[in-house]
């Protein structure tokens, strides 16, 4: 298995996801072996073994480099652009770029190379030197496992490479496409030509939500035939809920989330102004930051709402539950949302959600609120209802935790098990 | 006494930081001050600029014979700061007083911008500096300044009707047109307020270029300065030169000879014998008021613009500012001193200046005097100081109503007996 992160390090959802996957696959009788590109050593290794990329040097690849980048050539490590050239040249260019690549090999060759294993600015180049990692683990341990997983796009070249040296099976996972990180004129080509490589290579892939399906079925041209929903579950052993001395008298309703275009803040601002209209008796709270914060707090000013509109900033590790405490009501307005995991955190709070009818959470919740994303009158209304009416907000804080508390990895993954059998000869 | 004169009058004011505050914070905890960055920063500027200032400010009056005069405005804020961290400060402006050379204006209590959002607010500011003046140094002001030398025909009329006869504004470039600053004005609708207009061309020499080494003039010797005022002034009556106080060691180092400037500076003056120095309330009485001076829209002293865009200029501060003067009415029922002192605080226009989002003409001097990284990191924390604020006044409010509640049913039970 391949993957970028695993707690207690964490940069975003996609470890904590894949925490709860190795462990729920444990669980059926599935071992794995999780590869990441830096492992700090404190990890939870009872479900998995973990294996650190920055650790291991390519050095025993059995065949030659020549051989070895024949069959995973298409990494290239920098990037490189042919604006237009006649076929001469076209094919001059190409040859100059192999003998490049390796020299660039030949350097890598017999050395470990130190992973961030962050999202900064070499993070293309990290990605092309995991995979050559990747590829020399796979074969390393040919005999230990019989099929690639590779979360998401980061991770997609490793997988490739260990399909292409090892000939085992690919499932890749797509917790994420490009047309969720960005808006649709504006998705990084680099990125998607590497998730549509990954998607056209492996055996299966498996999206977080059919949200996603429906993505890589129509956007980047995948055989629906192999595209499996498995629907994201949440680990909640070991939390306790946190008692804390509210401030403020009235209700809270919050957002919570990286304040960015896809999560839709400026619709919550807009359904804020809305109640505010109709009520005082409630305060609205946008935790998190992003790059769309600065505008939203103009937006917020402009509307006139500042003084019942906070934003907390950037929320870290207890903080993140004391603000799910101190809520009344959460809301993920989400333009786009794969799955959404911070609605079933609320939920499991005893907090009433409303999410957007574009997440993938909204397939699996029951018992929260959907609206489309655009419809702040519906936003409104449900906010409304659920700080005025306390028989809907009691009702829907019991159901929702309960719903919460079912969705459990080992029902994931148990289906995940089925997709490896399927691809395994 | 020399025909033509001098006007120097110093600001003195500190803004009363605010805390970092959070959301987590409303309802829990009234404390809104940083007392440790206030107290730290001031006694900094104490050390660095007041104390040694005010020292050199009464040698020079007394090696003159008190022909050297100087004016300052210290603003409440800056002088509760004086009390609480620095009393030593209050008592070299006292000698200072003593001297019978130094004029003390009047500005409002919290360096705000209440002339322009509430008169009564206003009003109640100006009388408590002007309370906290008289009982500090024992004099009566008589001369006005408003916060950042905001000004307009209309602040010029409740200014006058607040008793004063002089007040001191900047000579902005857009108002005057080929108008010169070195004379003394009058309103345009009160013609009994005469206004002192300040040169900015030669103020800035002093405040902000001084220390500047590409600057074609560096350095800048007392003769020098000598030279390009009486060249100003060749048909004028007056050289207004106001500046922040904290020019003196504090925006421009000692380093940089500018307490040296200072000293040689009243020396140059009077062996010129062009210009002999006056204070505001003096030059007035001095010299003839040559014509009315017509400002439709507020002027101030800030940015190159020379407008309330420092303050007001965008959505952010627009909000903030409506948020905090909204609540005037409700506080004039409750009338809580404890109340009214945190909402004098609140009004400083620092708050509102740290919100500025003007980046490309004045962002240097914005960033120097800013305790936060973005504007949008000063509204946030001030806007939910606000909300904790307007949570004390709505209690204190709803006590009130049932405490009068009660007195009414008391009345109405006294009655039927």
């Amino acid at each position: 298995m391949f993957g970028w992160e695993f707690p207690p390090h964490i940069a975003g959802g996609l470890g904590t996801a894949c925490e709860g996957i190795v462990k729920g696959l444990a669980a059926n009788g599935v071992e794995t072996l999780f590869v990441m590109p830096s492992a700090s050593g404190d990890e939870d290794q009872s479900a998995t073994t973990i294996i650190n990329a920055s650790d291991v040097a390519v050095d025993t690849v059995s065949e030659s480099v020549e051989e070895y980048l024949e069959k995973v050539k298409f990494i290239h490590i920098g990037t490189n652009m042919v604006p237009y050239a006649d076929p001469e040249e076209f094919s001059r260019l190409v040859e100059e770029d192999r003998r490049r690549q390796v020299k660039d090999f030949s350097i890598s060759y017999g050395q470990k190379y130190k992973f961030s294993g962050k999202y900064g600015a070499n993070l293309m180049e990290e990605v092309a030197r995991y995979a050559m990692v990747g590829g020399t683990i796979a074969l390393q341990r040919k005999d230990e496992f019989d099929v690639i997983h590779a979360h998401d796009w980061l991770t997609y070249y490793a997988g490739i490479a260990a399909k292409e040296l090892t000939g085992k099976p690919l499932v890749i996972h797509v917790h994420a496409t490009s047309f969720d990180r960005g808006s649709v004129d504006h998705i990084d080509t680099r990125v998607f030509e590497i998730e549509k490589r990954g998607m056209l290579m492996a055996d299966r892939v498996i999206t977080v939500s059919d949200l996603t399906r429906g993505i890589v079925i129509n956007k980047y041209g995948i055989d629906p035939q192999k595209v499996v929903t498995v629907h994201n579950a949440v680990d909640f052993s070991g939390r306790e809920n946190l008692q804390v001395e509210r401030g403020v008298k009235e209700k809270v309703v919050t957002f919570l989330g990286r304040i960015t275009y896809q999560k839709g803040p400026e619709y919550f601002i807009e359904a804020a102004a809305k109640v505010l209209k109709r009520t005082k008796d409630v305060r609205f709270v946008m935790a998190g930051s992003g790059d769309m914060m600065n505008r939203c707090i103009r937006h917020a000013a402009r509307l006139g709402i500042s003084d019942r509109f906070h934003f907390t900033g950037f929320l870290r590790g207890a903080a993140v539950q004391e603000m799910f405490a101190l809520s009344d009501v959460y809301i993920m307005p989400s333009i786009s949302e794969p799955f959404g995991i911070s609605p079933l955190e609320a939920m499991r709070t005893g907090v009433p959600s409303i999410i957007s009818k574009q997440s993938g959470a909204a397939e699996v919740l029951r018992y929260a609120f959907k609206v489309d994303f655009w419809d702040v009158d519906a936003m409104a209304d449900d906010i409304y209802a659920l700080l005025k009416y306390p028989a809907l907000a009691a009702f829907s804080a019991r159901q929702g935790y309960d719903e919460v508390n079912a969705l459990k990895w080992n029902g994931a993954t148990a289906k995940m098990k089925k997709i490896y059998e399927s691809v395994v000869k | 006494m020399a025909p033509k004169s001098i006007c120097l009058y110093f600001q003195v004011h500190q803004p009363t930081r605010l805390r970092l505050y959070r959301f987590f914070d409303i309802g829990k905890d009234s404390h809104y001050y940083d007392d440790f960055a206030n107290r730290t920063i001031l006694r900094r500027v104490a050390q660095k600029c007041y104390l040694p200032m005010n020292a050199l400010m009464l040698e020079l009056i007394r090696s003159t014979k008190g022909k050297f005069k100087i004016a300052y405005s210290i603003s409440g804020s800056a002088l509760d700061q004086f009390q609480r961290f620095a009393p030593e400060v209050i008592d070299s402006f006292r000698a200072l007083a003593a001297t019978g050379c130094v004029e003390f204006l009047s500005e409002t209590y919290y360096h705000s911008l209440a002339s322009l959002a509430s008169e009564s607010e206003f009003l109640h500011q100006v009388v408590k500096h002007q309370r906290k003046i008289e009982e500090l140094f024992g004099v009566k002001t008589t001369a006005f300044r408003n916060t950042e030398l905001i000004y307009s025909n209309a602040i010029g009329e409740q200014v006058y009707k607040l008793g004063f006869k002089t007040m001191l504004t900047e000579g902005a470039r857009h108002i005057m047109g080929w108008k010169s600053p070195n004379f003394i004005y009058t309103g345009a609708t009160q013609p009994r307020l005469k206004l002192l207009l300040r040169n900015y061309g030669l103020s800035d020499d002093i405040a902000f270029r001084f220390s500047n080494r590409s600057w074609e003039m560096w350095p800048l010797t007392a003769e020098k300065y000598v030279a390009w005022m009486k060249s100003s002034a060749q048909n004028d009556d007056i050289i207004n030169l106001f500046m922040d106080y904290e020019t003196f060691g504090e925006h421009q180092s000692a380093s940089s000879g500018i307490f040296d400037f200072m000293k040689a500076l009243p020396g140059a003056v009077l062996a010129d014998g062009t210009f002999s120095f006056v204070t505001p309330s003096e030059a007035v009485k001095k010299h003839k008021a040559v014509a009315p001076l017509d400002v439709e829209d507020a002027i101030s002293w800030a940015d190159e613009e020379r407008d309330l865009t420092a303050w007001l200029g965008n959505e952010l501060q627009q909000e903030a500012y409506q948020k905090v003067y909204a609540m005037t009415e409700k506080l004039s029922i409750v009338g809580d001193p404890e109340l009214w002192e945190d909402f004098g605080h609140l009004q400083e226009s620092d708050h509102f200046y740290y919100m500025c989002t003007k980046f490309f003409s004045d962002g240097e001097v914005h960033k120097y005097f800013n305790p936060y990284d973005t504007p949008y990191e000063a509204f946030i924390n001030y806007m939910n100081v606000i909300s904790d604020f307007q949570i004390r006044l709505d209690e204190k409010r709803a006590a009130l109503d049932v405490k009068e509640a009660a007195v009414e049913d008391r009345r109405k039970s006294v009655k039927k007996k």
